[in-house]
């Protein structure tokens, strides 16, 4: 088991054609992921890397019973291709583009608050590297090598910094169920008590790394989240200690402008709710065997 | 991005929000020209740069007469005023807004901002106009309105009304404010802003409603599909740097630490930054070399960090997934042929074509120092400043073939 996608999701990719969409079209293939054609309008009824293209999304779907979609397509026409997917009955988008308008973010998640809760699409991103389930599937742009299989959740904002956090996992034999990446956007599909939600009701995980980073609400609401919700032991880091007030750390989101937003303070409430943060970036992986281990669920952590 | 007042104010004052008469000014001559254009018998000469509290800077003149604005621009004009948005280096002021006075009756704060809680745009008001939000926020938290609006239909007049009936505004006045809120809302949402400040919005002594002061900030990502707003880019404003590295596709940051950082992915820059710290080291920057950097994209990141003289070590912290360490090893070698490194490097690569990349560089024959995790890395670029003493710097390329 694992969150949100495993080898048996059916996906397709919207842009579909571009560059980008083909290199981790390739990647994705080669890691098992079923992916089963592709979007792009104007080019339905060629083949790409084998596989189908279609001219609209709801034709993807019909032909192919695609339940997820990874979205490539340029930041201006993101938004479109968001709800699009949406409206075709896809369960779980994954936008990986960044460099959307805010307002068109307000405008996207405005449209999904019309689906009721059973019909509602999850969305990560955008601007984020993706979802992997170690060994098994993955919708995005991180190296999949890196990813020992395992029973240890990440949610991050960062996707390379999920990567260093998985690197060091598996250094301290320690393997992934899922890796998610939310993005680094004000504005983003599935905030960190989504996936958490997500970790803690999949037997498949043991405990959650969560890497969060300055700017927004999001981590001080996932710190009482797993105060108030959540049985399974959890990591917890903030990138951007260092980052001064008022200046945007390359991530739209990433900026210290409010009450709560700096490093230290997310920090601190994390250290509050209960979660184990870890002292540095280089101590992602021994703050998680240290969580494993206090919390005795050591013992059933595959190791890679 | 951020504008002047003076462009905020044209540009709220095309959706309907009152401002007082004014224009822009660029010599003391031009100023005095203004004063007679917008007539009456009182002005404030106000100096035009991308900070609040210009006012307190002694940014902000207000004249009795055409010779009093002459002399005030004169003296503001190529002054550098210091406030606490500007850092200690202060800003030069180039440009000045000459605009009629106005008796102030009463003044409240009217905001407009992305809140990410609600993930929609929120009004925010106070009946203490001329305060920063943030002391508003402080001192009276009780007093504060908030008004989210629904993205589906925009703001609805009720909305506006219960803002300024909250803000304690008499009837006649209420109608004009509600206008005001309205237009600023309108031109938060039409040109993809972020953020609308008018504070204070004033109520004259005549009982009318104005925005004497006006702040907007734009959405980066939407500035393609907003043409009239990005021509009012002022690059004189921004650090030169900034905009060489947007040329590049990278993201800088300047700080004032000693270590560069060259980094992929704005979360782990920040991480390398803290990890420098954490080493005992300050960083010298944040800098994200961004998805898929070619080789010439790497040595442009070296020039730019380069171009701080308080640099005293690099380092280059990578983990390619959608970037290859070959690519980022081959920028660095074309870096070091390219342009003088004259400090150390400490190079820590992972991810995608690792091996590679670590080929390329040892087989360089520059003087780089690798490491194979965060830490490590992070140590060894500290340890460089210490044998560097601060000093003379050494250069990378000595004891090449």
């Amino acid at each position: 088991m694992s969150i949100l996608i495993d080898e048996t999701t059916r996906v397709i990719f919207q842009g579909f054609t571009g560059d980008k969409a083909t290199f981790h079209a390739r990647e994705a293939i080669d890691y098992g992921t079923c992916l089963v054609g592709g979007v792009t309008p104007g080019k339905g009824g060629t083949t790409h890397l084998g596989l189908p293209v279609f001219d609209t999304v709801k034709a993807a779907v019909r032909a192919t019973g695609a339940k997820a979609s990874g979205i490539f397509v340029p930041a201006p026409f993101c938004a479109d291709a968001i709800m699009e997917a949406a409206d075709a009955g896809i369960r779980l988008i994954v936008c990986i583009t960044d460099g959307i308008p805010a307002q068109d973010m307000i405008r996207v998640k405005r449209y999904m608050r019309r689906y009721p809760r059973e019909r509602k699409p999850v969305l990560i991103g955008p601007n984020c590297a993706g979802v992997i389930s170690a060994g098994k599937a993955m919708i995005g742009i991180m190296p999949g090598h890196i990813y020992a299989s395992g029973r240890v959740g990440i949610v991050s904002r960062s996707g390379t910094l999920g990567y260093e956090a998985a690197a060091q996992m598996r250094e301290v034999g320690l393997g992934v169920s899922t890796s998610v990446g939310i993005g680094g956007d004000p504005i983003n599909g599935s905030s960190f008590v989504d996936i958490l939600a997500l970790f803690e009701d999949d037997p498949a995980t043991d405990a959650v790394m969560m890497i969060g980073e300055i700017g927004g609400p999001q981590e001080a609401e996932a710190s009482l989240f797993v105060r108030d919700h959540m049985v399974k032991p959890v990591v917890g880091y903030v990138a951007g200690l260092t980052a001064p007030v008022g200046r945007r750390m390359g991530h739209a989101g990433a900026i210290i402008n409010a009450f709560g937003d700096s490093a230290a303070e997310k920090a601190a409430i994390m250290r509050s709710s209960g979660l184990v943060v870890a002292p540095s970036p280089a101590e992602l992986g021994a703050a998680m065997a240290l969580a494993l281990v206090r919390s005795g669920t050591a013992a059933i952590a595959v190791h890679a | 991005m951020d504008i002047h007042e003076y462009q905020a104010k044209e540009l709220l004052a095309n959706f309907g929000v009152p401002v007082p008469r004014g224009g822009v000014a660029y010599t003391a001559e031009q100023a005095m020209f203004r004063a007679e254009e917008i007539g009456g018998s009182r002005w404030v000469v106000k100096a035009q740069i991308h900070s609040g509290a210009r006012g307190k800077a002694g940014g902000v003149i207000v004249c009795a007469s055409e010779h009093e604005v002459r002399v005030a621009a004169a003296d503001l004009l190529g002054k550098c005023l210091v406030t606490h948005q500007t850092g200690p280096a202060g800003k030069v002021v180039h440009r000045l807004y000459i605009e009629e006075a106005v008796d102030i009756a009463r003044e409240a704060y009217l905001g407009l901002v992305l809140d990410r809680r609600e993930e929609r745009v929120c009004v925010v008001a106070a009946p203490q106009g001329g305060m920063e939000i943030e002391e508003i926020a402080h001192d009276h938290p009780e007093s504060i309105l908030r008004e989210v609006i629904e993205p589906a239909v925009g703001i609805q007049p009720f909305q506006a009304r219960e803002i300024a009936f909250g803000l304690g505004f008499r009837p006649a006045e209420v109608n004009q404010a509600v206008k005001a809120i309205i237009g600023a809302y309108k031109a938060f949402r039409d040109l993809d802003s972020t953020m609308v400040e008018i504070n204070p919005l004033a109520i004259t002594s005549s009982g009318k409603v104005v925005a004497l002061d006006a702040k907007m900030t734009f959405d980066d990502n939407a500035l393609f599909r907003r043409p009239n707003v990005s021509e009012l880019r002022d690059y004189a404003e921004e650090d030169p740097r900034d905009a060489e590295a947007a040329k590049y596709g990278l993201s800088y940051i300047a700080l004032d630490g000693s270590i560069g950082c060259i980094v992929n992915g704005a979360g782990l820059a920040m991480a390398t930054m803290d990890m420098i710290k954490h080493a005992g080291g300050e960083p010298a920057n944040f800098l994200d070399i961004g998805g898929g950097a070619s080789p010439e994209r790497v040595a442009a990141a070296f020039r730019l960090v380069l171009s701080d003289p308080r640099v005293k070590v690099v380092l280059v912290n990578i983990f390619a997934g959608i970037n290859r360490c070959d690519w980022v090893a081959q920028g660095i070698v074309q870096a070091a042929n390219s342009v003088r490194v004259p400090v150390p490097v400490v190079a820590r690569l992972a991810g995608t074509n690792v091996d590679e990349g670590r080929r390329i560089l040892r087989e360089s024959t520059l003087r780089i120092t690798t490491a194979n995790g965060l830490a490590e890395a992070a140590q060894k670029a500290v340890a460089a400043l210490g044998l560097d003493g601060g000093g003379a710097r050494s250069d990378v390329t000595r004891g090449a073939a």
